[in-house]
């Protein structure tokens, strides 16, 4: 597999790591869904968003959209300039 | 007809024609007591307590493929009792007395083989915590050992001791551990259920679960309605599909994991050995392949296969502890898609909707869980209560984080196990 | 047997090699199968299960049959093919799976029994008495299964791995696999040309053909001489392994094989990971075998692969050859071999089949069965006549080598006009199949079809397509009829490692084993070395015919990789002994080693365990010393391995609020405090202290284990949560070494250093500023993980090392001196401090007692999942601290249980995580976790370690065993 870095280009999959699910940049408030937040996934079988970080390249915190039956990736985008 | 030495001498004598099916194939009728779907291992096990058991027989198991086509097929066959939180140590030490009657209980060789497996560690603190573990197994009342380096060289003489990266202070050894035949699992379990009338329903899929006043009617499937007023999910791995046809959304990420079998070899290694340093486990199968695998690709798939950054890590855990494997071949390498729950233990409980039960999040751990899975899912269908070794695996423990069991002690949360 | 005239082996270059202790000769540019061919060994192997005679096969990786042992002495590599295996001055090869010999194997006896044998026998027995499945049946099992033997010492052949990039990846160097090279080359692409021959041509090298008016042979040795110069990487011996996501394929390189004496520099195998940004797969087919009576005695192979030991390598089986098959090739090879001066008898079953010149035909026939128990002696046709003869030649038809269209879960789909499975279209993507591996046998189709894959991959690629001439081919494609099996009572073979006949697929189907998956599980057809390369189609057939289905109906299994089984010492290479991580050496590792101390693995560190000293016999006798250092003089330690990560900006001191349960915003600069952080899950991530260097600038030190995925952790905070804050992070792990300086004469040793001396007012307890030590710009961190008046002084890494010489000398001459993890381990529990040993990832905030760090004010990770009931319930094991009620040791991991119950998890009171031999106070302390712990206060519980047969009453108090009100810190 091999992703896309906006600042790196495309490099292989062995320079980054997974957090899972892109739900984690919703974070709620205090007293919010705390276990919907934490807990329950859509998990879907087909495109899915998610977070990767580029730990062994510049470090950024990505935006993965990709599919999960197939491992194709449409587009990954920063999650800093990613809107929840 | 009864399997044993001299039905086998007798049909050879005959050409072998008088072998029966293993199993009917019988159509789906329009409505059963229970349904469970999910043809796999644990569904499979869970047919066969409830008419062995509870003396239900009027039940269906649906199956989207073949009976056995997903992770019971595709696992690395690990038989092992060596847990130490409540709630999966009763289970699975419950799990593994079930094994060591299983072939008498189903008349089906299914190769359970207590050939013991060690838990290396490599470091102080991993002694100890094996120790935690380990005096947790022998109040629970089974069996476990504490080697030192010695102990360990004089078992398995062929691990480096002198280079290896992460040196060996010693092991855990669990002599009752061991593996099985896997496939043989699913369909021992199949034959004894379908003996007892239960009808298993290959290539049937699951479209919808009806749904009415809060009360489970039936399900739709690809070959028509079929009524029951109890529904069994037990289909690890696609758990999340399933129920969100129920209007459930689960505490389950679908991931990959790969595992390795290499040609054929004389014995050379004649126990299961782990090795927690390179997240590399290895045993040999009686066929002679050395069956191996590690950790989790990480991202989660459907796909049933994995990378090879991954694959190449296993490996190279497995040359580090053990330098002799350099010169087999890996012949085969493929992934099963694991229900992983975040706390990396399961789900053996009722839904919010009644009739409506639910078996999941197996992780990579659900081979050895398979009879006492089935058995305790069967007990709660059948009776509605939870099972007693089965009363911690509540859906609702992540929500309240009572009674979490994080086994690995790497957090209770996604993407962490 | 040598054929006078045929064959390309260098007749001027005879080798010497042994098989099973006979010397034998070949020549240079034999395989090790050829050249047995060559000296009429027959019998190469034996069957896994009926331990039937075998000869070979193939001339192939598909070889299943003549699987060996290569190598001398006790060092060998088993299950290596004859058929890849080439030939060099020495070589020694074993059969294997026989036991006194190959010539008489007892397990052969299995042969006779074989109708209780059949598939699936043993799921059916073996149950009684129960105990001896572990005792006798399996060692039996294990011991008559398997196929060559592992060596038992370390494998220390030298492999390597590589990675290669290109934009066209050409899978294949037969006419197909060259055109398309050629053509991407010519449009400017950069070519990568994989094969696994010695040299190009693919099925060209083992026929009688022209192409553009050269023998087919020739014309591809040019044409790759010409793709050399055109700068396409051609890769011999090397094997595309899998196909993977992103346009990755694995292969392995046979480097050093073939050699005699492996030069030092090279490897054996080369283990690649290609990055390709087109490829063309032009794998060629595999010819399958028909499964008919005995249809797998020696002597009997496959029509192509006599072709190709004919001429590549100027040997046959036999003189006497009876083909059988209604396929092109089985009509060649009746045509070569006569033309060799051979006989050679077609059999082919359809009764208008046609010969080539002067080859006996005889139409309207099958073979029904043979003769000959170590090699073929006659044939019974289904007419039912006789034919003697020395060899069989066989062609059901061709299987296309889709297997890597498949590595990535699509299904190949059934072409009937071929009979057989081709790729689906966009199987893998940016991958195009072109020739014989998609359908295309004949070889002016499939020069043309290379070209045209490589057109549309240039096209692909952004490149203009060139326009390569076809090279001209004499020919038209043939019409093959396919053959699967020959019906009749006797054991036809599918699968002849396995040993699966059609008569166990046959049972399995009886049985209701009819998914085909089921079928292959239960007769273990297709899981073999060969993963059913030789069988699966046919097995298909048969179950097909069977349960009254169509083929495609039937459905494949799944195809996965490696394509040819991959060593794992390839794979892993590198990784034996220290090379399976990195090591990561603190600048006093050197100082530390010379000084005798045993260096233990910390994560990826090295750390001191203890420095021992003449005299001191075990390692506490120095660890107790070393405390005593730190309680009474001053000790050294370096703690450089903890994670260190530099925080600077406006909003710095709010994310820190953010990351840890409690304030950092009103830290003021010049001063250190401790944080607690949880994960989002509210529990314990990591703890470690905070100086603030001053406004907006903070130092985070995180425990060693921790520091990478905190980081990462950090990271994700400030990028995915907080991107608008101004806050930046930089790991400065190992810009900085850093060091403990503990104890009552910390701080005098330390003026000896500093250019400006520190005093308690200047640098009180918590303190942090920067120094000059020696005239280098340092830090200084008046913290302690001892209890005792401490320091850690941090210096530019370059200094590490001479600082560290300095503070152990200086210490020393205040009689003190270097401690390390073991002390230090002491040191902390004596204090209750925690480490990774109390704070799992199962611990809360709460069970360490550390609850009311959580901010009530502001929001931070982790705090609203801190707060579910089960995180808070007063019940959970709580951390204590432990003693011994008389004497004894604690162990870590023993359990404890109320007095007077019996130990069993019902009664289960906690765990003890840390302990250790306190010299301050005199006997063992612990730590632990105890339900309602800090409730219990006093109350004597039963310490039980079943494992180490250790049971001592304990009591529990508080975790601060040291310096209670820790005025020694501050003094």
């Amino acid at each position: 597999m091999r992703i896309n870095c906006p600042l790196c280009g495309l490099r292989d999959l062995r320079e980054f790591s997974i957090k899972g699910d892109a739900v984690a940049l919703d974070r709620p408030a205090e007293d919010g869904d705390w276990h919907s937040y934490l807990h329950l996934r859509d998990n879907p079988s087909g495109e899915t968003r998610e977070l990767w970080f580029h730990g062994q390249g510049c470090g950024a915190w990505l935006v993965v959209h990709r599919d999960t039956t197939t491992h194709a990736i449409k587009s990954v985008t920063l999650a800093a300039e990613t809107t929840p | 007809m009864r399997y044993n030495a001299l039905n086998i001498l007798r049909e050879g004598l005959r050409g072998n024609r008088g072998w029966r099916p293993a199993w009917r194939k019988p159509e789906p009728r329009g409505s059963y007591d229970i349904i469970i779907i999910g043809g796999g291992g644990h569904g499979l096990a869970t047919a066969y307590y409830l008419a062995a058991k509870h003396g239900l027989s009027n039940i269906a198991v649906l199956e989207k493929g073949y009976l056995g086509s997903g992770n019971i097929g595709r696992n690395t066959t690990i038989v092992r009792a060596n847990y130490m939180l409540p709630g999966n140590s009763e289970f699975y030490s419950h799990s593994l007395k079930l094994w060591e009657g299983l072939e008498e209980e189903l008349n089906y060789n299914v190769m359970h083989s207590q050939r013991g497996i060690i838990n290396l560690f490599h470091s102080d603190g991993q002694r100890d915590e094996f120790a935690r573990r380990g005096n947790m197994m022998i109040s629970q009342g089974d069996d476990a050992i504490l080697l030192d380096r010695g102990g360990v060289c004089e078992m398995l003489p062929y691990l480096d001791y002198e280079q290896t990266r992460f040196p060996v202070y010693g092991g855990l050894y669990h002599p009752r551990g061991g593996n099985a035949r896997h496939d043989a699992v699913a369909w021992g379990y199949a034959r004894g259920a379908d003996s007892r009338g239960v009808d298993l329903i290959e290539n049937c899929q699951v479209t919808g679960i009806d749904i009415e006043n809060g009360q489970v009617t039936g399900v739709q499937t690809t070959r028509g309605q079929i009524r029951a007023r109890k529904v069994g999910i037990v289909v690890a791995g696609r758990s999340s599909q399933v129920a969100a046809m129920a209007g459930m959304r689960l505490p389950i990420e679908s991931h990959v994991l790969q595992a390795f079998v290499t040609e054929g070899l004389k014995p050379c290694i004649d126990h299961v050995v782990t090795y927690g340093m390179g997240h590399f486990y290895i045993s040999q199968s009686d066929k002679g392949g050395l069956v191996f695998g590690g950790d989790l690709d990480f991202y989660a798939s459907y796909a049933a296969r994995g990378n090879l950054p991954m694959a190449e890590h296993v490996v190279e855990a497995g040359m580090t502890l053990m330098p002799m494997i350099g010169k087999a071949r890996v012949l085969r390498s493929w992934g099963g898609i694991m229900d992983m729950s975040p706390d990396g233990s399961p789900i053996i409980d009722r839904t919010d909707i009644k009739g409506l039960y639910l078996n999941c999040g197996w992780c990579y751990g659900g081979f050895k869980a398979v009879p006492a899975s089935g058995d305790c899912f069967a007990h709660l269908l059948a009776t509605d209560q939870p099972h007693r070794v089965a009363t911690r695996y509540r859906l609702d423990r992540f929500e309240t984080g009572i009674g979490l069991m994080d086994e690995e002690a790497s957090g209770a949360q996604h993407n962490l196990h | 047997m040598r054929v006078v005239g045929k064959g390309r082996v260098d007749r001027d270059a005879p080798l010497n090699f042994t098989f099973d202790g006979k010397a034998m000769r070949g020549f240079q540019g034999d395989t090790l199968a050829s050249a047995l061919m060559a000296n009429g060994q027959k019998l190469v192997g034996r069957s896994f299960k009926y331990h039937r005679p075998r000869g070979i096969l193939t001339a192939g990786s598909e070889e299943p049959n003549a699987l060996m042992e290569i190598g001398a002495g006790d060092d060998w590599i088993p299950n290596t093919r004859a058929t890849v295996q080439e030939l060099y001055q020495g070589l020694t090869a074993r059969s294997q799976n026989r036991w006194p010999s190959l010539d008489r194997d007892v397990l052969s006896v299995n042969d006779l029994f074989a109708p209780f044998l059949g598939a699936g026998f043993y799921y059916k027995t073996f149950m009684w008495p129960k105990t001896f499945w572990e005792k006798v049946y399996e060692p039996t099992i294990r011991k008559a299964a398997g196929l060559g033997m592992l060596p038992q010492a370390h494998d220390l052949i030298r492999h390597e791995k590589a990675f290669a990039h290109c934009d066209l990846l050409v899978i294949g160097a037969g006419p197909t696999g060259l055109m398309a090279a050629r053509a991407g080359a010519e449009a400017g692409a950069d070519v990568i040309l994989i094969d696994d021959q010695t040299e190009p041509g693919g099925r060209l090298l083992s026929e009688i053909e022209e192409i553009d008016g050269l023998p087919g042979w020739r014309w591809a040795r040019e044409q790759a001489a010409e793709l050399r110069q055109m700068g396409v990487q051609i890769m011999p011996r090397t094997t595309v392994t899998g196909a993977y996501d992103g346009g990755v394929y694995g292969a392995l390189e046979l480097v050093g094989h073939h050699l005699a004496e492996r030069p030092e520099h090279l490897p054996l195998e080369c283990f690649w990971r290609i990055t390709a940004r087109a490829t063309v797969l032009a794998a060629g087919a595999l010819e399958r075998p028909i499964a008919f009576a005995n249809n797998d005695r020696p002597g009997i192979m496959m029509a192509g692969a006599m072709r190709s030991y004919l001429h590549r390598w100027g040997v046959v089986p036999g003189q006497d050859v009876a083909v059988f098959g209604s396929t092109q090739s089985a009509r060649r090879t009746a045509r070569d071999l006569v033309e060799a001066g051979l006989n050679a008898t077609l059999i082919d079953p359809r009764e208008e089949a046609g010969a080539p010149p002067d080859v006996r035909l005889i139409a309207g026939a099958q073979i029904r069965d043979t003769n000959g128990r170590k090699g073929v002696t006659g044939i019974h046709l289904t007419t039912g006549r006789m034919i003697p003869c020395d060899a069989v030649a066989m062609s059901g038809g061709w299987t296309p080598s889709v297997h890597l269209t498949c590595h990535i879960n699509t299904r190949p789909v059934w072409q009937e006009d071929i009979a057989a499975f081709v790729p689906a279209p966009d199987a893998v993507p940016g991958l195009i199949a072109a020739g014989a591996c998609n359908g295309t046998y004949d070889t002016g189709g499939c020069l043309a079809a290379g070209l045209e894959a490589a057109g549309v991959a240039v096209e692909k690629l952004g490149l203009r397509p060139s326009f390569t001439d076809l090279p001209k081919v004499e020919g038209t494609p043939a019409q093959d009829h396919p053959i699967w099996h020959v019906a009749g009572p006797g054991r036809a073979w599918l699968d002849f490692q396995n040993d699966v006949t059609t008569k166990d697929v046959t049972l399995a189907a009886q049985e209701n084993f009819v998914s085909v998956e089921h079928m292959k599980r239960y007769t273990t057809q297709g899981m073999a070395p060969d993963q059913g390369k030789n069988s699966n189609i046919g097995a298909l057939a048969v179950l097909a015919d069977v349960t009254g289905r169509s083929i495609p109906e039937t459905g494949t299994t799944t195809y996965r990789p490696p394509f040819v089984p991959v060593t794992l010492g390839a794979m892993g290479a590198g990784a034996r002994g220290k090379g399976f991580a990195p090591e990561r050496l603190t600048t006093s590792h050197a100082s530390s080693v010379a000084r005798g101390a045993p260096m233990i693995e910390a994560g990826l560190w090295y750390r001191p365990s203890y420095f021992p000293q003449a005299g001191e016999t075990t390692w506490r006798l120095s660890c107790d010393r070393e405390v005593g250092y730190v309680r009474q003089a001053v000790g050294i330690c370096d703690v450089s391995t903890l994670g260190k990560i530099d925080i600077q900006g406006a909003d710095a001191g709010a994310f820190l609020d953010f990351i840890y349960t409690n304030r950092f915003s009103t830290l003021k600069p010049g001063r250190v405090r401790y944080g607690l952080m949880l994960r989002e899950d509210g529990h314990v991530m990591d703890d470690g202290t905070t100086a603030c260097l001053g406004a907006g600038h903070y130092v985070m030190t995180t425990t060693t284990a921790a520091a990478g995925a905190v980081m990462a952790h950090l990271e994700f905070v400030r990028q995915g949560l907080r991107s608008d804050w101004d806050v930046h992070l930089t790991s400065v792990s190992e810009q900085w070494a850093q060091f403990a300086v503990a104890g009552p004469k910390s701080r005098d040793l330390l003026n000896t250093l500093l250019d400006q001396p520190v005093d308690n007012d200047s640098f009180p307890f918590m303190a942090c500023g920067t120094v000059r030590v020696c005239g280098v710009d340092g830090r200084l961190f008046r913290i302690s993980f001892s209890g005792e008046h401490a320091y850690e002084v941090a210096v530019p890494a370059r200094y590490g090392d001479s600082l560290f010489r300095l503070l152990v000398s200086q210490a020393e001459a205040m009689g003190g001196g270097a401690y390390g993890m073991e002390a230090l381990n002491v040191l902390r529990i004596e204090k209750g401090f925690i480490t990774h040993a109390e704070i799992t990832g199962r611990v809360t905030a709460f069970d360490i007692g550390m609850d009311r760090m959580i901010s009530a004010k502001t929001d931070c990770i982790g705090k609203a999942a801190s707060r579910r009931p089960g995180l808070l319930d007063p019940a959970r094991e709580r951390m204590v601290g432990l003693k011994p009620v008389d004497s004894g040791d604690l162990t870590a991991g023993a359990h404890l249980y109320p007095v007077g119950e019996k130990a069993v998890p019902t009664q289960d009171q906690g765990y003890v995580t840390s302990v250790g031999y306190s010299p301050t106070l005199g006997h063992s302390i612990g730590l632990g976790f105890v339900h309602h712990g800090p409730e219990r206060m006093g109350e004597e519980l039963r310490m039980i370690d079943a494992l180490r047969d250790v049971e001592i009453p304990v009591v529990i108090c508080d975790p601060v065993f040291v310096d209670p009100d820790g005025g020694r810190a501050r003094g």
